[in-house]
């Protein structure tokens, strides 16, 4: 139990860091830092159940969460080449 | 009076051609354009005359068939077949409408050849002679008709010649809105026109003469009421009578030939038409019939009154064309003895309006363009034969004895006397002072023109050199003065003219009036010779000032029409502008302020969604979590 409210606070601390920083770099740590906590959740109830399904998602959550880290890192740089910043609020130009 | 029609025979069956030749004519006349310019008036001249032939040769075939085979119909083609509703185009010759037929091709064609030397200078003479050509096309569909349907389309062929060509010189604004008013009032009482053919098919299932004729034997009293009601509202729109006789006045701002043609002798005399026409109709209808007579007396009296008191030329006669045509409906409305004397005095007035608006005409050119009288005077000596033209008219409109109007307004007059109860007195009364108001008018009119002392120059800039017209106009003024001076008495001669109308009219009978003939003939001539003794003090004793004098209230309004145009203005065309604007206020704040105000309701839900795409992606990540909450919480809320 103080497993899933661990996992609560994290995913807390990794929404408020995606919400509030402006930096795309802290922003996708924020992302890494809700989706462990999701993890941990997982595996939390995964072992609270008896069920190893849990445990499986988890770890398909985290092949995806590499993924994501490779392309979003990819994005940042190339944004960060052309316009020599990392803001995700910079980059609003698809608006209209 | 009912009887059915036979086929027609011989040179009757040609009759298509006397509507089909001018039709044709006005076509060419165009489309030719500007090269018909030089030839267009004589094809126009050729095809009334055209006209008249035909009407001549089915006239002497008529007359050579007994009177039992004088109504004969000639059926061209089916018109409208289909359901309940069978419409031939058929053409009716009976003596009523050969009538009209001789009086519009021959009236009409006198005045194509007048207006060839009366337009001369008008660039527009050709279009000018293929809308009169039209205009007779239309006339002659209408009298010969064989259903109210064919003749509402000859009915509505006037209306729109008459509307081409009263706005004809439509350059000059005020002659364009003359035109205009004419159309719309002809529209008011068409409405009748079509309620009538409605009920008519409503009620018989037929709109032919024949069909109608049959059935309104056997029909309710209510339905013929109103029929002839609707009928009359009908005649009262073409024949400008009370109330819808303002129009008439300012048609005179077309070209004088227009004015004779149009408005003297054929197409106001349309409403007559149709109300003698429909005489089987108005015999089960005795109230519709009695208020025809009122209507027409009315007007007659209306006439007068305004005739009294204009001072443009051109207004008298047609203030007087109105209260004589107010005779013809009071007669119509006497049932069939008054009936055939409507159109006897119909035939002799066509001639002597038409001979005395073709002088005007004549004194118009000869004076600038004129029409003023208190600017002329004097003018007999220099147009001797416009003078003697139009005085033979005037002496045949006023009831100068043996004269053509003596003969037709005696027997209306007497008519009039012929009844029971207050309708003789009433009616009688006023035939006979308004036989005496015409006197006065009339004579006002022709010692202002061409008697007393001239009261134009002949030096300065307001120059003027009387002179006669050319042949060409004074010829057709001739021809209509014999017809002033000899018709009434060949017509009259051994009761010829309405023996011949006895098929369509009914046979007269002979009732007394309530005061002897002779007494009514005397009091006629006494009435009419003061009337002619006071113009003559007034305007050839007395001199004529050049401006009109202060008068009392009463001449006022008859020298405004008695105010109808304002009466017009502020009781129907007032609130029919408020209404319209009513509904105009509702569209554009009732029904387009809900549209709007929907749209707009979407429009700001759709700009206030709109300002959270805002293109930064830490807001939709913000929505969308708070989203996420919502859902969350929502799905615990249910779960408890």
């Amino acid at each position: 139990m103080n497993y899933a409210v661990l996992a609560f606070i994290l995913f807390a601390i990794g929404a408020v860091a995606v919400l509030t920083r402006r930096n795309a770099i802290i922003a996708l740590m924020g992302v890494e830092l809700m989706l462990n906590s999701c993890n941990l959740a997982l595996v939390t109830f995964a072992r609270m159940h008896g069920d190893i399904t849990g445990q499986t998602v988890a770890f398909f959550v985290m092949v995806v969460a590499a993924a994501e880290v490779v392309i979003g890192l990819g994005i940042i740089v190339s944004i960060f080449r052309t316009r020599r910043s990392a803001s995700v609020d910079a980059p609003n130009l698809l608006k209209n | 009076m009912t009887t059915n029609a036979i086929a027609a025979t011989g040179n009757v069956e040609l009759i298509w051609l006397a509507v089909a030749i001018p039709l044709v004519s006005a076509g060419i006349l165009l489309l030719a354009g500007k090269g018909a310019n030089r030839w267009g008036h004589w094809l126009g001249i050729l095809a009334s005359l055209g006209s008249l032939v035909i009407g001549v040769m089915a006239a002497l075939d008529l007359l050579g068939q007994d009177s039992s085979n004088r109504i004969q119909e000639h059926i061209l083609y089916e018109w409208i077949p289909g359901g309940d509703l069978d419409v031939a185009l058929g053409f009716r010759v009976d003596p009523l409408s050969i009538t009209f037929v001789l009086l519009v091709t021959f009236v009409g064609t006198l005045i194509h050849i007048y207006s060839v030397a009366y337009m001369e200078k008008d660039r527009d003479r050709r279009r000018f002679f293929a809308y009169l050509n039209l205009f007779v096309a239309s006339m002659l569909l209408l009298v010969l008709g064989n259903s109210y349907l064919v003749l509402f389309v000859g009915w509505e062929g006037v209306g729109l010649a008459s509307y081409l060509l009263i706005g004809f010189w439509n350059q000059v604004p005020e002659y364009a809105t003359a035109g205009k008013k004419a159309f719309v009032m002809n529209r008011v009482g068409d409405m009748g026109m079509l309620l009538a053919m409605m009920t008519m098919f409503a009620s018989f299932g037929t709109v032919s003469f024949d069909g109608v004729a049959g059935a309104a034997g056997g029909a309710s009293e209510g339905v013929l009421t109103a029929i002839g009601i609707f009928l009359l509202v009908a005649a009262c729109g073409k024949s400008a009578q009370f109330p819808l006789q303002a129009w008439l006045g300012d048609a005179m701002a077309g070209p004088t030939p227009v004015s004779a043609l149009i408005h003297a002798a054929t197409m106001v005399t349309a409403g007559v038409y149709l109300m003698v026409r429909s005489g089987f109709i108005f015999e089960g209808a005795p109230t519709a019939q009695l208020l025809v007579a009122i209507i027409g007396t009315i007007t007659l009296i209306f006439g007068a009154i305004v005739g009294s008191a204009k001072d443009d030329m051109k207004k008298v006669l047609a203030a007087s064309t109105m209260s004589q045509i107010g005779y013809m409906m009071l007669a119509a409305g006497l049932g069939p003895i008054g009936a055939a004397f409507a159109i006897f005095h119909l035939v002799t007035h066509g001639f002597f309006k038409a001979g005395m608006f073709l002088g005007a005409g004549s004194v118009m050119h000869a004076m600038n363009d004129e029409v003023d009288m208190r600017g002329f005077g004097g003018l007999w000596k220099h147009m001797k034969v416009t003078w003697v033209t139009f005085g033979l008219g005037y002496l045949a409109i006023i009831g100068f004895p043996f004269l053509s109007g003596f003969y037709s307004k005696d027997y209306i007059i007497e008519a009039a006397f012929v009844g029971e109860g207050w309708q003789p007195w009433v009616f009688g009364t006023a035939t006979l002072l308004v036989a005496g108001l015409t006197a006065f008018y009339m004579s006002r009119l022709f010692f202002m023109v061409f008697h007393g002392k001239p009261r134009w120059s002949s030096e300065g800039p307001n120059a003027k050199h009387p002179h006669e017209s050319p042949a060409l106009m004074t010829i057709p003024m001739i021809i209509l003065a014999i017809g002033s001076v000899g018709l009434g008495w060949f017509l009259d001669a051994g009761d010829r003219f309405v023996t011949f109308l006895e098929p369509v009219t009914g046979a007269v009978e002979h009732l007394e009036p309530v005061i002897p003939v002779p007494v009514i003939i005397g009091l006629t001539l006494t009435l009419v010779a003061i009337g002619v003794a006071v113009a003559y003090v007034m305007y050839v004793r007395n001199d004529v000032p050049a401006k009109a004098p202060a008068a009392n209230v009463l001449v006022n309004a008859a020298r405004n029409d008695l105010h109808q145009d304002a009466i017009n203005e502020n009781l129907f065309m007032r609130p029919g502008q408020w209404l319209t604007r009513g509904v105009d206020g509702t569209d554009r704040g009732l029904i387009d302020g809900l549209v709007m105000a929907v749209a707009r309701s979407f429009g700001s839900v759709g700009r206030s969604i709109g300002k959270i795409q805002n293109g930064y992606a830490r807001s939709y990540a913000g929505v969308m979590t708070l989203g996420i909450v919502v859902v969350v919480i929502l799905a615990l809320a249910a779960r408890i």
